[in-house]
């Protein structure tokens, strides 16, 4: 028991400030209920995919500046197919695309040899052109379903559909994944890759796939987008450094081989959150990302002593 | 066809650019048999190792395994075929537990529990994570896991390098018993006691092509040293008359009932400047506490330090440089800026020495350089970056840097580990020199052979404690055997 509290420390006490955050709401605004929850959670499904997405590259080792840039090609995609056929086939497509995206991410990096972040860097530009070419300026639709999809509750006030679609999709992807060896190689790869390439790791398929899943994530991450506003946006949205952020907050090292996507996910509501309470406490919007920029410094450098702390008594 | 070999590779060659690495290795072994490969710096020894666990593919020549060619292009497709690598480096993953490193390498459980069992490992957990354990258990684990696979043929690349003496002899027994019952070792190995009690033949490899195939017998030392180095040096002792003259006056380093709980007891010795002191010490008995706290890492329990009669106290690393000690860690990668070239590396603390912000000077900086790189004979193909350079001719220069420098007090911990024949027989002059030079020199070692071709005499240490203190000129390697087991009959030969 002291083993598992000793392995999730982390992931608890993220739990623990959420539920110490959701509590200074509750007080700060007595009306926050259900439908604030509800819209919590819608506000951070994009984010949730895009960090589920970058989680799952930096455990690997490596990362992905162009998450929002394929969050952005996926939402058009999906907006303008919709308009066009039917939904399921679309949302089917709009996968393949964005998994096809993180492939060619990975293939990149993995064959040229060139620095991920320069590889990624680059893919920023290339997909945020490509949206552009799909779709020129917001507009198209999305499957009526799709949109119903992320509004409400599921049975009780307290569980809101967009979370629980988030819960889904996250865990279809990467429960499987963790427990194949796939997820195995993933993690060996991020601690250290010429130890995983001697223990006969496969590191370059290991981390193209790794790529390809943050594709997928992604894709989800855009039919979110496109949910939730109905068109599809060609500019990316502000994506990129929140995933990073929340990754960080999550316990994921940067580096990789640490860390999983519970906590990540976890961190997007707390930044989410943060960002609500700051609102309702009528604090300056210049200031609210001073404070945020703080919060997370504070909350790594806590966590980290303790764990540290920990780990010598 | 009956003894056709388990492995049998030749005319092995590999070109990186314009550097010929290998040009025609061979290497044969037979059911049943290990066979040394043995070469010094640069004669192409990691590489033809590489080739054959399938990290390199070679540009010509052929690895045949079993008869069969083997398609060795990974890691994975050596193991395939038969061959099972264990190397130098841990190649296990430090952030998964043991069962995952199994299942990552589809190695069978009780196989592998077997055989850490046998190895002398005992109250491994499988959920133990694997960057908590010390890194001889890690060895050990390496090693038997490859066990496990069942391989037809086992390379162990310096595979004792990080073990204390009884989990070599573990290590010895258990290979040897796995021999005789028909597996094929290579034994990768710069220890001479070690293959002349594990090994029936021995391949060396020189300037990039096998030389010789030596059967092991008495005497097999001088004639594979002689094959590997093409000339022979000798190194002899200082004559007791210059010792004395030496170890007059005020010590440069006094040491006085040192203690950093829980290793380290009790060790006192004086070093004087113009020496050489050894310490000797089996594997935890305190010596890497002892260099922690005279490099300024960790503070002392109890005791006193002084340098040149004055005492001293090292809250932090920057004083221990202040009062003129200088560590040399064993390993390199802590101690050189690996993608800054052999220049820079070696006028870092000289440099660094500079009182003011001023410009360095250039001119001054470069000369004395230039003299440290001409006495460390580093070949000058890879000077760009100091990563580039194979890792003993990296340690020479983690060394030699302090020549350009100047160093009062220099503190070597094993800075011959994994390192070849020659490039060890070029680092013993270069300490040597620094002695002479009036530096006052602490050198750990965890290969005794070493003591009496580099120290002038040398502290043993056991249980934190110090047991003896043995002259260079009777520091033969089974009287400090003797000592560093704390076996105190011998009192007379010090």
């Amino acid at each position: 028991m002291s083993a598992f509290l000793r392995k999730h420390a982390w992931v608890i006490g993220l739990a623990v400030l959420l539920a110490v955050l959701l509590g200074i709401t509750k007080a700060i605004q007595p009306g926050f209920g259900a439908s604030g929850l509800e819209s919590l959670a819608r506000a951070a499904l994009p984010f949730a995919f895009a960090t589920a997405g970058m989680a799952v590259v930096v455990i690997v080792g490596g990362i992905d500046l162009s998450v929002a840039s394929m969050m952005a090609v996926c939402a058009v995609t999906a907006a303008v197919l919709m308009e066009r056929m039917a939904g399921v086939p679309a949302l089917m497509i709009v996968l393949g695309v964005g998994l096809a995206m993180g492939l060619i991410n990975g293939a990149l990096i993995v064959l040229t040899r060139v620095p991920d972040i320069v590889v990624t860097l680059a893919m920023l530009f290339v997909w945020e052109g490509v949206a552009l070419l799909i779709l020129e300026s917001p507009g198209g639709n999305t499957a009526d379903w799709l949109e119903r999809a992320t509004r409400g509750f599921v049975g009780i006030d307290l569980l809101p559909k967009p979370f629980v679609i988030m819960a889904i999709c996250i865990a279809l992807v990467w429960v499987p994944i963790r427990r194949s060896k796939l997820g195995l190689s993933i993690y060996a790869v991020g601690s250290d890759e010429m130890a995983a390439f001697r223990s006969g790791v496969p590191v370059g398929w290991t981390k193209v796939a790794a790529y390809g899943i943050c594709g997928l994530f992604c894709a989800m991450g855009g039919l979110s987008l496109a949910a939730l506003t109905g068109i599809g946006e060609p500019v990316p949205g502000p994506y990129l450094m929140a995933s990073v952020a929340a990754v960080v907050l999550g316990g994921v090292v940067l580096g990789g081989g640490k860390g999983g996507l519970l906590g990540p996910i976890i961190a997007v509501f707390i930044l989410r959150i943060i960002r609500t309470i700051l609102t309702l406490m009528a604090v300056d919007p210049n200031v609210t990302t001073i404070v945020e920029g703080v919060i997370m410094v504070g909350v790594v450098m806590l966590g980290t002593a303790l764990t540290l702390r920990g780990r010598r008594s | 066809m009956t003894d056709t070999p388990l492995l049998d590779a030749s005319g092995v060659a590999k070109s990186f650019g314009a550097v010929k690495a290998l040009t025609d290795a061979r290497l044969t072994v037979a059911r049943g048999e290990v066979v040394a490969l043995m070469g010094a710096n640069g004669a192409g020894k990691s590489t033809f190792v590489k080739i054959l666990t399938g990290a390199l593919r070679p540009d010509r020549g052929r690895v045949l395994i079993r008869g069969q060619e083997a398609r060795v292009g990974s890691p994975r497709g050596a193991r395939r075929s038969g061959l099972v690598p264990v190397y130098q480096e841990p190649s296990l993953i430090p952030d998964l537990d043991v069962m995952d490193n199994l299942r990552l390498g589809d190695t069978p459980v009780d196989p592998f529990r077997h055989w850490v069992e046998a190895l002398g490992i005992k109250g491994l957990r499988l959920t133990d994570l694997i960057g908590d354990l010390p890194l001889a258990t890690l060895r050990i684990l390496d090693l038997a896991r490859a066990l496990a696979a069942e391989p037809d043929v086992l390379l162990l690349d310096e595979m004792t390098a990080a073990l204390p003496t009884d989990l070599v002899e573990r290590v010895l027994e258990t290979v040897r018993a796995k021999a005789d019952a028909g597996l094929g070792v290579i034994y990768v190995s710069h220890r001479f006691t070690e293959i002349s009690r594990l090994c029936d033949r021995a391949t060396v490899l020189r300037d990039g092509r096998t030389v010789g195939e030596l059967p092991i017998e008495p005497g097999v030392e001088d004639r594979a040293v002689e094959l590997m180095l093409g000339e022979t040096i000798d190194l002899g002792q200082r004559d007791a008359a210059t010792l004395q003259a030496v170890r007059r006056g005020t010590p440069r380093l006094a040491v006085r009932g040192l203690a950093a709980a829980p290793k380290l007891q009790d060790v006192s010795f004086d070093l004087h400047a113009g020496e050489v002191l050894g310490v000797v010490a089996l594997e935890g008995q305190g010596q890497d506490e002892l260099f922690d706290v005279l490099a300024g890492f960790r503070k002392p329990t109890g005791g006193t330090v002084s340098v040149d009669g004055q005492a001293a106290s090292f809250a932090h690393p920057a004083d221990a440089i202040a009062a003129g000690l200088s560590y040399v860690p064993g390993n390199r990668a802590e101690a050189l800026l690996a993608q800054r070239s052999v220049r820079e590396n070696i006028a870092l603390p000289f440099s660094a020495r500079m009182r003011d912000w001023g410009p360095l000077r250039l001119r001054h900086e470069r000369a004395r350089v230039a003299h440290a790189i001409e006495k460390l004979q580093i070949d000058t193909r890879a000077q760009g970056e100091v990563q580039r350079l194979s890792g003993g001719n990296q340690q020479k220069v983690t060394i030699g840097r302090w020549l350009a420098t100047g160093v009062e007090t220099l503190l070597l911990f094993d800075p011959t580990r994994g390192i070849d024949v020659r490039t060890k027989r070029q680092i013993y002059p270069l300490v040597r020199e620094l002695a002479e030079q009036g530096a006052a020199v602490l050198f750990y070692t965890s290969e005794l052979a070493e003591v009496p071709l580099a120290c002038d005499r040398a502290v043993v240490i056991f249980g934190g404690r110090v047991v003896d203190v043995i002259e260079a000129g009777a520091a033969d390697e089974a009287t400090l055997m003797r000592a560093a087991y704390g076996l105190t009959a011998q009192e007379g030969a010090a």
